[in-house]
């Protein structure tokens, strides 16, 4: 093998019971990338996170995570990776800096980095000042960054985030995502699952789309795109009859509910050539609306 | 072997920090002494040292009821992802349970110790020398050992913390069942044998025993045998249940 991966999993499959969740689902991902798997609820992300994490056993199908086979070796997986799951895995009954000094013990750390490292990770996480509250009385913003200053607390090679901003007013997503572009600018590889489009283009470098348990499209944001069709404008009209006058003259998907026509556009000169056709035959467009492909298009269209 | 200590630590703080769940522990069975001592009591026996024979039964309830909260602390630590995380990390996570326990027999200590306070203020006399009290405390330790561990195999089975409170009315209620309260042979015959096959009057004889300085007899070996079946089996469950969930 030419190419050595710090994530990879060859035809997993999963069931549970008569729901078949993943159907041979295939995965690389190399060392310092942040991959996401994108994908709508009961795709198989949070499935498949948590066969890489070692916490569920795949039917079918191998997976290797920092080098270590999930199922034969689980133990060396675990020393290289973290997981911050969907569900917050904080005690509330702790405070900030007890929860992080427990994973600094459980991790075995030396004794004299435990103290170092707890602050270190607070002050990341822009919690030092929360630091010696019950976790109980935090935001939700605040549980989910201390869920992630836990993980990052042992700086493990591998980190899965499933899902790490659901549910997060949009302050608080920003923060998780200034604290996940960090630990990605320091070279950690991170395998983060969403629903988000905009989270995926923002953070990953590659992007899997998931369905139906299988990986449907994978690359760049800007490959998927370009998967989709190119640029469109959309000409809106005054009433049905120019509607109708327009879809006649110019090849495009005419909408009635919008009194719209929409046609491929590829650059400026189509669009003054499509208002051009129309004004010479007296048909006036009353506004345009110029649309780019975005994830959304590439996802529904995949899904 | 894994170090079971920080999860110890986790689960002291989660007892001391509990108070509602501290104070039940705690309060119900003083409530319940009280209320058998001076309600109850001068009808059950007019001799007016029925205090001397329930106080032993009252302290088997109490730390059969508080032991059996690991139930609801253990499925408490499921039903969040706690445990996932404590799963992915490089170390035996069972040792999670661990914690739960020892953190049980020290806030059971604790509660029987003011149990015993009280009861010493409503009138209790043991005649006990130092060799009977060390016994009666190294049988209250593995009686909240094993129950613990029962109470954490409960807590893995229940698929809610509601339902894992079940467990506690369980050990609250059957010390009612048997010689904890009101001596065997003054029940109807089906409970007799209910009675008389249970843990619980075994235990409750024997610790009445030692601290009365009473004759024992061979029942302090089922006693024993009882605790000691209840600390492997329990152990061992919650293991097997703990991988297997």
């Amino acid at each position: 093998m030419c190419m050595t991966y710090t994530i990879e999993a060859r035809g997993l499959t999963k069931a549970f019971g008569a729901t078949q969740v993943l159907e041979g689902l295939d995965l690389q991902i190399r060392a310092g990338e942040v991959f996401a798997l994108l994908g709508p609820n009961g795709a198989g992300k949070t499935t498949t996170v948590r066969i890489l994490a070692t916490l569920l056993a795949p039917d079918g199908g191998s997976a290797k995570v920092a080098g270590h086979d999930v199922i034969e070796n689980p133990r060396k997986v675990r020393e290289n990776i973290s997981l911050t799951a969907q569900e917050s895995a904080v005690d509330g009954l702790l405070t900030g800096a007890e929860n992080l000094r427990m994973m600094a013990r459980l991790r075995k750390l030396p004794r004299s980095e435990q103290r170092p490292r707890t602050a270190e990770s607070l002050e990341r996480l822009d919690l030092s000042e929360a630091a010696d509250r019950r976790v109980a009385t935090y935001s939700g913003g605040m549980r989910r960054r201390l869920d992630l200053a836990m993980s990052l607390i042992s700086r493990p090679q591998v980190i899965f985030l499933d899902e790490p901003t659901t549910g997060l007013d949009p302050r608080s997503r920003a923060a998780v995502w200034d604290a996940v572009m960090q630990l990605a600018a320091d070279g950690t590889t991170i395998l983060l699952t969403t629903q988000y489009l905009e989270e995926a283009d923002r953070l990953a470098d590659r992007i899997a789309v998931v369905s139906h348990g299988r990986i449907a499209a994978e690359g760049t944001a800007a490959e998927l795109k370009a998967r989709i069709a190119d640029e469109t404008v959309e000409l809106f009209f005054a009433d049905a009859a120019a509607l109708t006058a327009a879809a006649q003259l110019l090849e495009g998907q005419a909408s009635d509910e919008r009194l719209s026509l929409r046609l491929p556009a590829d650059g400026a000169e189509d669009v003054r050539r499509a208002l051009d056709a129309l004004s010479a035959k007296g048909i006036p467009a009353e506004r345009l609306e110029l649309h780019r492909p975005t994830l959304d298009d590439v996802f529904l269209s995949l899904t | 072997m894994t170090d079971p200590f920080p999860f110890i630590q986790r689960s002291m703080r989660h007892s001391v920090r509990s108070l509602d769940a501290l104070l039940t522990a705690i309060f119900l069975p003083i409530s319940i002494m009280l209320m058998f001592v001076y309600v109850f009591g001068g009808a059950i026996d007019g001799s007016g040292r029925y205090v001397d024979y329930v106080v032993p039964g009252i302290i088997v309830l109490c730390v059969g009821f508080g032991s059996a909260g690991t139930a609801t602390a253990v499925a408490l630590d499921m039903t969040t992802g706690v445990v996932d995380r404590f799963r992915t990390l490089p170390i035996s996570s069972a040792a999670v349970l661990t914690g739960h326990v020892a953190a049980s027999v020290a806030r059971n200590t604790v509660s029987t110790l003011l149990v015993l306070a009280v009861a010493l203020l409503a009138g209790f006399r043991p005649v006990a020398d130092l060799t009977n009290w060390l016994a009666a405390a190294a049988l209250l330790l593995v009686l909240m050992a094993a129950i613990s561990w029962l109470g954490a195999c409960f807590g893995l089975l229940a698929r809610s913390v509601e339902a894992a409170t079940a467990a506690t009315f369980v050990a609250a209620f059957a010390p009612y069942l048997s010689s904890a309260f009101v001596p065997v042979n003054t029940m109807p015959g089906g409970l007799q044998w209910v009675a008389d096959n249970q843990p619980v009057t075994p235990i409750a004889d024997t610790l009445r025993a030692l601290m009365l300085d009473t004759p024992i007899g061979n029942e302090w070996m089922l006693a024993v045998a009882w605790c000691a079946a209840g600390i492997v089996l329990g152990r061992a469950g919650a293991a097997y249940l703990f991988r297997r969930r």
